[in-house]
């Protein structure tokens, strides 16, 4: 995620108490006191207290935390489907919780859909009366309407189960329609209330993956609930971990791992598969030395013995990567007294974009002794990955 | 020391009241009467212009095509009974006074239970009421009901509608209330306006609810329908009112097993009828 992109939703001092004196709960949580004196004085409970952050538009926003930890309070108070108790929530130029009733509806129509957790369908209307809802009490017409529907139906893979009703689908299938039905609304943020919890493993695994090409392909400002931090790992552009009412830490997945703000988030972070999440990036180093493909080999010969390599990578006039010429090879032309590199060059070389998983590096080092190339989008060479600093890394983010 | 609680005069003062009524709103009974009199003549009329034969056909098509085959022997059986029996005609009265009555109940509890449903406040004013008007020995209506509408039928109506109305305000507001959370919430996260939120979702899932309060609704009517009998009300109850006078068992159980069949076949008929909207 680039800092250019625009705020599409800006949350600032966010509380929110459970209770009625709310007044009362606030002042105490203003002198420091914590969640569990000011139920303990009060009767109140501190849902939510302080809480700032932005939503970059066509960012994949994930809200993390354990049961209790105010997310779902959190995602409600945006489209205030429970009231904020103080701060502002600004979506282009609105301020959501200062809205009259009427203006809230508008804004919920034009700017909030949301998946629920257990799918929320209407159990008395079919898929697609499902999928039309939002368009329906919008007054859009019946034409339109149905061709919105049927098009969300087709982009969650649910055509031919228009006339079926939400109990004749499977769990999967009921949150597909569920995510149509926020689909077809075509509004501009998607709010996900733990929607792919409800779902068994393999389920849940497809519809991540479903999710975040989805949500590359429409670029849907999308802010995504969860308890579960494999999940919110997997799909998050950025994460904002949540305990006890209040953000802990915000940050890409690879922060969170990486640079845990305090114990808890490294705590809570330790049982996780590092090498996920981690990217190449990390455990990439320097190219020593490169060859330009119109040297000689005996120029390439002497580079890679200055740098103790047996190999050296060959690169154009725009520095791009054209291939990997061996010091068996270049000694052997050497001798033949070719004046020209260029036809050494194997063009067969493992590469990766510097955001790769670590995960994904341990298969390519099996059979070739190559490292493995990290180039940019010009394929140009941005560094090298040797096997032992993948591991070194891993092991690393294993102590993180 | 002789001290004496003077006793309250409860009484009094609630005939006072009825009084006051009864004068004031003249008018307003009067016309009342006029309308519900009209009604009763109107739906009297057409199922007596239907010959016998063609309303059983009816009836039994409907309990064949809405529940199955049993019912419509069952139907057909009963209502030739009643037939037989010489009390077509009663039976006749007494189903227009049935269905008049939980038009005007079903009418006034419909709003009203949907009103409980989303104000707390008005839930908890209005279920004591209900369970004064469920409690309060059926009988007591019949009192108040002649001199505001004069011995009759439609004072049996009256009676009727005020004693078979909790069930269906109780069960409409169950219905709407029962209605999940998430589904409400979901509604509402879509921009639904309140009315939105009952007509396309509260509603339609409360409907099985609502039907089974609008069953119990029908069965009270029958019952109070035939004991109405005693302040004027035509029909079974008239018949069964009649044998006791006069002392005569063998009518009575003919007349009163013609209400329990009668009774059969709505509730059955109406279960069938909400049964099969639950399963759309």
């Amino acid at each position: 995620m680039t800092d250019t992109q625009q705020t599409k939703i800006q949350v600032r001092n966010l509380s929110k108490v459970f209770g009625n004196d709310t007044k009362k709960a606030l002042e105490l949580r203003d002198e420091g006191l914590s969640r569990a004196q000011i139920l303990e004085k009060t009767g109140q409970t501190l849902g939510l207290s302080n809480i700032n952050f932005d939503v970059k538009e066509g960012e994949l926003l994930v809200i993390m935390g354990l049961s209790g930890s105010g997310k779902s309070t959190l995602i409600r108070c945006l489209n205030r489907l429970i009231e904020p108790t103080s701060g502002d929530i600004v979506i282009e130029g609105e301020n959501i919780p200062q809205l009259s009733e009427k203006a809230l509806l508008q804004c919920r129509r034009r700017h909030f859909s949301m998946v629920f957790q257990n799918f929320a369908l209407f159990p008395h209307r079919t898929v697609q009366m499902n999928a039309e809802y939002g368009l329906e009490i919008r007054g859009i017409d019946k034409a339109e309407r149905a061709k919105k529907a049927s098009d969300s139906l087709k982009q969650v893979g649910l055509e031919g189960w228009e006339d079926a009703y939400p109990n004749q689908l499977s769990g999967g299938m009921q949150q597909r329609v569920g995510l149509a039905r926020a689909l077809a609304n075509d509004a501009s943020v998607l709010l996900m209330d733990e929607a792919f919890s409800a779902l068994d493993p393999l389920i849940r695994r497809d519809m991540q993956q479903e999710l975040i090409e989805l949500q590359h392909r429409t670029q849907k400002t999308t802010i995504f609930i969860t308890h579960d931090l494999d999940e919110a790992l997997h799909i998050g552009d950025r994460i904002i971990l949540l305990r006890d009412g209040e953000i802990v830490q915000i940050g890409t997945p690879e922060e969170i791992l990486t640079r845990p703000a305090d114990e808890y988030v490294a705590r809570f972070t330790e049982g996780v598969d590092k090498s996920r999440v981690v990217s190449a990036q990390r455990a990439m180093r320097p190219v020593r030395s490169t060859a330009r493909f119109d040297e000689g080999p005996r120029t390439a010969l002497r580079k890679m013995a200055e740098n103790q390599l047996d190999s050296i990578y060959v690169v154009d006039r725009e520095r791009k990567l054209l291939g990997i010429v061996d010091a068996d090879k270049a000694d052997e032309a050497a001798k033949a007294g070719l004046d020209s590199i260029e036809s050494l060059i194997d063009p067969d070389f493992p590469y990766v974009g510097p955001d790769e998983p670590l995960a994904s590096l341990y298969a390519m080092f099996s059979g070739k002794s190559h490292p493995i190339a990290v180039l940019d989008d010009n394929k140009r060479l941005l560094g090298v990955i040797v096997k032992g600093a993948v591991l070194e890394q891993l092991a690393q983010a294993g102590n993180a | 020391m002789d001290f004496e609680i003077p006793r309250v005069p409860l009484g009094s003062w609630i005939e006072g009241g009825l009084n006051f009524l009864t004068s004031e709103f003249s008018g307003v009974t009067r016309a009342i009467s006029r309308t519900t009199q009209g009604g009763i003549n109107l739906l009297n009329d057409g199922l007596m212009w239907l010959p016998e034969w063609a309303l059983m056909a009816i009836v039994i098509l409907l309990c064949w095509k809405l529940s199955g085959r049993r019912l419509a022997i069952g139907a057909l059986l009963g209502l030739s009974l009643i037939w037989n029996l010489g009390l077509w005609n009663p039976m006749i009265q007494t189903l227009t006074l049935v269905v008049i009555a939980t038009l005007v109940a079903v009418l006034i509890a419909l709003p009203l239970g949907v009103l409980a449903a989303v104000s707390d406040r008005f839930y908890k004013v209005i279920m004591p009421v209900l369970d004064f008007m469920q409690t309060m020995p059926a009988f007591v209506y019949l009192i108040p009901a002649i001199p505001f509408f004069g011995i009759g039928s439609v004072s049996g109506i009256f009676a009727t509608v005020i004693f078979s109305m909790p069930p269906a305000i109780r069960f409409t507001t169950l219905g709407i209330r029962q209605v999940p959370k998430e589904l409400v919430e979901a509604a509402d996260a879509f921009g639904s306006t309140r009315s939105q939120k009952l007509v396309k979702v509260q509603l339609p899932l409360s409907l099985p609810t609502l039907m089974g309060g609008i069953n119990q609704t029908i069965m009270l009517a029958l019952s109070m329908v035939v004991i109405a009998a005693m302040i004027g009300a035509n029909g079974l109850g008239s018949e069964v009112w009649r044998a006791i006078q006069r002392l005569r068992p063998g009518e009575g159980f003919e007349a009163g097993i013609a209400v329990v069949i009668m009774a059969m076949l709505l509730d059955r008929l109406t279960q069938a009828f909400s049964g099969r909207k639950k399963a759309d």
